[in-house]
């Protein structure tokens, strides 16, 4: 039995699955993490938003460089987030529209600006496209130079590891630190932002800062699993958690289990799960992913101990 | 043939039958996206719209590959455009389902429903790439739209559609109207506000299954947005405002499709949004109504008016003024020598003002709830807000009260 566990989890497993694993985890923490104060601020839907203007950053970010390294790429993806930001604001005001409207206007307008530089100027050279902005390319981020555990202890294997897996865990450091570090003021700006306001919490900023977040959330896991688990994890392990309990530390906690859950069993199935139906081909991971923490939440919409609003009667 | 060419030959409708066909059915598409979307728009439920749209791809999906079983090649528009329907309609339900009985709210239960049938779609799709790879089946191009290579039967089936759900919102104009303003008073009127919520997202159900072949699952939503926003700026009142976003739906689905159709590099779905998007940045810079430059125009002849009256004020109160641009004004309009001193019409009109301000004051004593008072700026001239009559009574109390006090 442990030998088979072995070899399931053997040199093969390390080279091909361990990385694309422990990305689609890194991902999807790194997203659910933001992904519970937005969904208390009722601004679920900034994380769609933001994972739909990277594509037209990451356009733009190529057309002024002319190369896909990650950090130019990075940079554009971000600054592309942040004059969205200020777009939806500035459509806001101006047209007097309500924030869903202003939001879906900005956000397709650069989507749509995205795709049609993409398709105008020559990129042929380089491997950009829009299947891979929208599905990403979870199963080719394999460690090609491991060749078992023992790897792990290996300089010179850890040294081609793929860059997304550092950078991930990077942001996800960063992203936890920044929690953390403003665990209270966010906790109180979040329930109320007036009173937030009168004890001298900044919340404009603290706002801007989560949105900042949000974005590099959504860049920097964009680039290694597509803009569709962006928008799953930021919303689905989130509202779950959401469902399970009344604490915000609780909350939070539920939403790292539950985005785990959809990383490893989205992978696994979307690799192996086509194997167990006869079919030799593996499906989409980053598909399978958002499935995954789809189904989470139709469970806990049924049976969550904390579905209910407060107050609402008990249905048939 | 040059692009320029091209294009003024296809928007006349000269560059081929087919072409022609495609620009009328996404012009029809544009009309009852536009008009549709007027309404979604009011009801301020804009983004259910996005998840309507993105939960259409498992349907497609699911729809080519039961075709598929049964011996058809899968790409036969009707069958996908239903499956699409019915995928899409679950999952408004859902949406409306995790709204109402879980404590989530609907922004939420949105980026749930997108983000899961968008993924289970793409599984779908993958899993089609390999069944059939002799027949590729293009179903990618549901994602972003395309024109090219499109059948007369499709363009066909799209054009009638889109006239068929214009006409729905015709017939449904007035109801959805009621319950995009005021759902209390529309279901007093004995209106089914439920049905008619569901009849409006019907349509943008509609609408979106129709556009998936020409803009695309993922941009249709702004065929739905933009021209309501746009129409938003010109006009104040309801049916202008549906005519107007029909319009700008219209106009930009029959343009983008004839750019695409000139130049094939150019993608069908992207440039239809991107014409939209140019119709919203003219609307919101040049409107009238509610245009930016015409609220900064309104906010410097607001500005200038209001230093020009404390102007005269303080002239009549014989005050030093220090304010640069209160003297420009002044200096300007004449009321004022270069040194500062007024001239005789500066001397008229400082005591016009100080005598309006005297007869507003004694207007608020003894008219305490005229409406001129409630709606006097501290700017509009008397004479404009008062009758004669009235401003004859105050100043014969004015005159009352100085010889009371002298």
């Amino acid at each position: 039995m442990i030998d088979n566990l072995m070899t399931a989890l053997g040199a093969e497993f390390v080279q091909l699955s361990l990385t694309p694993t422990l990305i689609g985890i890194l991902a999807a923490v790194a997203c659910a993490l933001p992904g519970n104060f937005l969904l208390l601020r009722r601004q679920a839907l900034i994380g769609d938003a933001i994972s739909h203007v990277v594509l037209p950053g990451i356009v733009a970010a190529f057309l002024v460089t002319g190369t896909i390294t990650a950090v130019p790429m990075m940079l554009g993806a971000g600054a592309a987030a942040i004059v969205a930001v200020v777009m939806i604001e500035i459509v806001k005001r101006l047209g007097r529209v309500e924030p869903g409207a202003a939001m879906g206007l900005v956000f397709t307008t650069l989507f749509a600006a995205g795709v049609l530089f993409l398709e105008i100027t020559d990129t042929s050279s380089v491997h950009i496209d829009v299947q891979h902005a929208l599905l990403g390319n979870l199963e080719s981020l394999i460690w090609f130079d491991a060749e078992g555990w023992q790897s792990l202890v290996d300089p010179a294997a850890l040294a081609t590891l793929p860059p997304q897996l550092p950078r991930l865990a990077l942001v996800l450091v960063g992203i936890g630190l920044f929690i953390v570090l403003f665990w209270k003021e966010l906790k109180i700006s979040t329930f109320d932002a007036a009173f937030a306001g009168a004890i001298g919490i900044r919340t404009g900023l603290l706002s801007f800062a989560l949105v900042v977040a949000t974005a590099i959330a959504a860049v920097a896991a964009f680039d290694a699993v597509g803009s569709i688990i962006v928008i799953a994890m930021f919303v689905c392990p989130p509202a779950s958690a959401r469902l399970m309990t009344n604490q915000l530390g609780r909350q939070v906690g539920w939403s790292v289990v539950f985005a785990t859950i959809s990383a490893i069993l989205g992978y696994v199935f979307a690799g192996y799960g086509p194997g167990w139906f006869g079919s030799p081909y593996a499906v989409s991971a980053a598909g399978m992913i958002a499935t995954i923490s789809g189904i989470i939440m139709l469970l806990a919409c049924l049976f969550g101990p904390q579905r209910k609003r407060v107050g609402q009667q008990a249905e048939a | 043939m040059s692009f320029l060419d091209y294009f003024i030959s296809a928007l006349l409708l000269q560059a081929g039958y087919n072409s022609a066909l495609v620009a009328v059915g996404a012009g029809l598409l544009g009309l009852s996206a536009g008009s549709a979307g007027a309404f979604i728009f009011l009801r301020k439920r804009a983004l259910v719209s996005d998840a309507i749209s993105h939960a259409t791809l498992p349907g497609v999906g699911l729809a080519f590959m039961i075709m598929v079983a049964f011996g058809s090649d899968g790409r036969w528009l009707p069958g996908l455009i239903i499956g699409s329907a019915i995928s899409s309609a679950i999952g408004l339900i859902l949406v409306e389902w995790i709204t109402r009985k879980t404590r989530l709210t609907e922004d939420a239960a949105i980026g749930a429903v997108l983000s899961v049938f968008f993924g289970f779609g793409i599984v779908l799709l993958t899993i089609i790439q390999t069944m059939s790879s002799g027949r590729q089946a293009g179903l990618e191009n549901f994602l972003l739209g395309s024109t090219a290579g499109m059948l007369i039967s499709e363009a066909t089936t799209i054009a009638v559609a889109g006239a068929l759900a214009a006409a729905f919102v015709f017939l449904l104009r007035r109801p959805m109207t009621l319950v995009a303003f005021d759902p209390e008073y529309a279901a007093t009127t004995g209106v089914n506000v439920r049905n008619i919520d569901l009849a409006m997202m019907g349509l943008a159900l509609i609408v979106t299954v129709i556009g998936l072949k020409i803009v695309g699952l993922i941009l249709i939503v702004a065929l739905l947005i933009i021209p309501p926003v746009t129409a938003r700026f010109w006009t104040n009142q309801v049916g202008p405002m549906i005519g107007i976003s029909a319009l700008v739906g219209g106009i930009s689905g029959y343009i983008g499709a004839v750019l695409s159709a000139a130049e094939a590099s150019i993608p069908t779905g992207p440039i239809i949004v991107l014409v939209a998007f140019g119709f919203f940045m003219i609307s919101a810079l040049f409107s009238p109504l509610r245009g930016a430059l015409a609220s900064a125009l309104r906010h410097q002849r607001f500005q200038r008016r209001v230093h020009r009256r404390q102007g005269l004020l303080a002239l009549s109160r014989r005050e030093p003024i220090y304010d640069g641009l209160t003297l420009r004004i002044l200096r300007r309009s004449g009321m004022i020598r270069r040194d500062g001193v007024a001239t005789l019409r500066g001397r008229t009109a400082s005591e016009k003002a100080s005598r309006d301000e005297a007869r507003w004051a004694m207007a608020r004593r003894i008219l305490p709830d005229d409406s001129a008072i409630e709606r006097y700026d501290g700017l509009t001239p008397i004479e404009r807000m008062m009758t004669s009559d009235q401003i004859a009574e105050i100043d014969r109390m004015l005159a009352e009260k100085q010889g009371a006090s002298a």
